[in-house]
């Protein structure tokens, strides 16, 4: 049962739109799935790797400004991004993974936001080349129905969920669990761990950078500050994951239903609309204090929880 | 090309005051990393902070913003000992599987913070409007043959002066007060420390508030000369970052040295490339750091002393 609980449940998901949901409701279905993807792809360096980065808004920003400039300046349908990504993002992986990487814990981190930042002003300044701060919007949409990118969509989720459980299930993610778990061990039992955590920055950078090539042709707009965003994007995507459970297949997709439902029904409330920063922060607050693995990764802590209450 | 000769002379001015605020900005997040060993990411925000406690106090009971400096800096001591002592401090005992919690945690304060300033105070431009704003000394007025004009903000030179005044307080508490030094033996190593009978817990505490009121000070500096919006502390954050990083993890001189240095840097590509691209000159010296000077200014600091 529990072997074929992912093809249930993408089973299940492929049958979704048929039960007629309205346009809102399938907009907050992608964007679930959408924030999974980049969930799970953070998950893959943060979870497993250890390195945690607060920087994942360069790569979606990579992938959003390939598929971006591709009809901007060529002309060409920004669908032609989803498979140009893998090339331009491991470009950029590799160049943060070479400035990055050299650093450990909190300085990796910290390198690279920093990094996020330099991307996001470098785009706000090559105006010619991004549409700097105006941004650039894609005149023709391809389909009107919102149905057909809920399959793109899911197939890269679903894609992205199976490379990751080959991934960790295979010598690769032992390799990056040894370095998370102590990289002066690893190392001297012979893991390079150098290029493990290139080939872990890679692999999540892609796969984000699949999603921002995808969000440049669901919303048809980008501009640096949405794309590149400090809060909304780097942030966010450590919350999904901290929130839905750090080193979990499924802790990445329970993080994306909360935050993605939180966040809407915060915004739609108007006199809470504006503090949505505030009650982000104060859950990530409340989750590092009292489950600090996350939703998933603390499940049986949770359980105990209720069940203490319930019988007393 | 005395034109030049002045142009760059002015930068370099403007850029070495600007880098003496920068620096005490840096001293704090250094101090709280030497002790705690964890980046604070709300140093902004807690400057940010300040500088509203500072532009009040100035809209309100009229009181210049110089002088704030000690009404923000008690208040920031008790903001930073009180995240500590019940956010932080909590934190540090749970078990988890990353070990960056605590670096996530004072994310989320941070944020926090930044909305409800934008809240209370809304997301307008800020600024206090002094008289003295836009008086200056300038160099042909004392100096009448002199080949160029150069010149000298008011508001720059004091903030500046009173920066150099904490700083050389804070080197005389860290050095010759019993609490300064059982500071620095926490930083330098906690275990020997908790031996010999220092209060590690307490030290944390105080060292966070410290950090806190020495950003807080450098609030009251910045706002006399600098506008104020809710989401500026993200920014300060990074040059606090940066700072730390090339002035070498932990180290007090190499803060200060550090924070000069980026204030010139960033003066200078703001004069010769365009405002836009300050920030980008930030980092380039930041990745240079990275790659040519891991250690940071204190390492080479140590070499030249451990050479002789």
């Amino acid at each position: 049962m529990k072997r074929f609980l992912p093809l249930i449940i993408l089973a299940l998901l492929a049958i979704l739109p048929l039960i007629g949901l309205s346009t809102y409701m399938m907009h907050i279905v992608i964007l679930v799935i959408m924030w999974s993807v980049i969930g799970m792809a953070w998950n893959l360096l943060g979870g497993y790797c250890g390195q945690v980065s607060f920087g994942h808004a360069a790569y979606f920003g990579a992938g959003a400004y390939t598929a971006g400039i591709l009809y901007f300046k060529l002309g060409l349908s920004p669908w032609w991004g989803l498979p140009l990504t893998i090339i331009v993002v491991t470009v950029v992986s590799l160049f943060i993974g070479f400035l990055c990487l050299r650093l450990r814990g909190p300085f990796f981190a910290l390198a690279t936001l920093a990094m996020g930042e330099v991307f996001r002003v470098t785009s706000e300044n090559l105006v010619d080349f991004t549409g700097g701060d105006l941004g650039i919007l894609i005149q023709e949409r391809t389909w009107v129905e919102k149905i057909w990118y809920y399959y793109i969509i899911l197939f890269i989720a679903a894609g992205t969920f199976f490379l990751i459980k080959k991934v960790i299930e295979s010598k690769l993610g032992y390799y990056f669990v040894a370095i998370r778990e102590d990289q002066d061990a690893a190392e001297s039992l012979g893991i390079n761990t150098t290029l493990y955590k290139t080939i872990a920055l890679c692999l999540s950078g892609i796969l984000t950078g699949f999603a921002g090539a995808f969000y440049t042709n669901y919303m048809g707009y980008i501009d640096p500050k949405v794309v590149f965003a400090l809060h909304d994007i780097s942030i966010v995507t450590i919350m999904v994951v901290m929130v839905g459970g750090v080193a979990t297949y499924w802790g990445p997709v329970i993080g994306a239903i909360i935050m993605v439902f939180l966040a809407e029904i915060i915004r739609s409330i108007p006199w809470l609309g504006v503090a949505h920063h505030t009650f982000f922060g104060i859950l990530l607050i409340v989750i590092i204090i009292f489950l600090s693995n996350g939703i998933a990764g603390d499940f049986p802590k949770i359980k105990r929880l209720f069940r203490i209450r319930g019988t007393s | 090309m005395s034109v030049q000769i002045e142009v760059f002379l002015q930068t370099l001015i403007a850029g070495l005051l600007l880098g003496g605020l920068y620096a005490l900005i840096g001293l704090g997040m250094t101090i709280i990393m030497g002790v705690m060993k964890i980046i604070n990411l709300a140093h902004g925000e807690l400057m940010m902070v300040a500088m509203y406690i500072a532009y009040w106090v100035f809209v309100l009971f009229h009181i210049d913003p110089y002088l704030s400096v000690f009404i923000s800096m008690p208040l920031l001591f008790f903001l930073g000992v009180g995240l500590q002592k019940f956010l932080i401090n909590p934190v540090l005992k749970v078990e988890s599987i990353l070990p960056e919690n605590q670096v996530i945690l004072t994310v989320g304060i941070g944020m926090v913070l930044s909305n409800l300033a934008t809240i209370f105070f809304t997301s307008d431009y800020r600024s206090t409007p002094v008289d003295y704003a836009t008086k200056a000394w300038y160099l042909t007025d004392y100096w009448k043959a002199a080949p160029f004009e150069l010149s000298l903000s008011f508001s720059w030179t004091v903030s500046f002066i009173i920066a150099v005044i904490i700083t050389i307080l804070l080197w005389f508490f860290l050095a010759k007060t019993d609490m300064g030094k059982s500071i620095r033996a926490t930083a330098q190593d906690l275990d020997a420390a908790l031996l010999m009978g220092v209060n590690v817990k307490k030290m944390r505490v105080i060292t966070f508030g410290i950090g806190a009121s020495l950003v807080g000070a450098a609030g009251s500096l910045f706002i006399p000369i600098y506008y104020l919006y809710p989401s500026l502390g993200g920014q300060f954050t990074l040059i606090a970052f940066v700072i730390t990083i090339l002035g070498g993890l932990g180290s007090t001189v190499g803060a200060i040295i550090g924070g000069l240095i980026l204030g010139v840097f960033e003066s200078m590509t703001a004069t010769y490339l365009g405002m836009g691209w300050a920030p980008v000159g930030r980092f380039l010296i930041f990745v240079a750091a990275l790659i040519f000077l891991p250690g940071g200014v204190a390492s080479l600091l140590r070499r030249k002393r451990f050479g002789k």
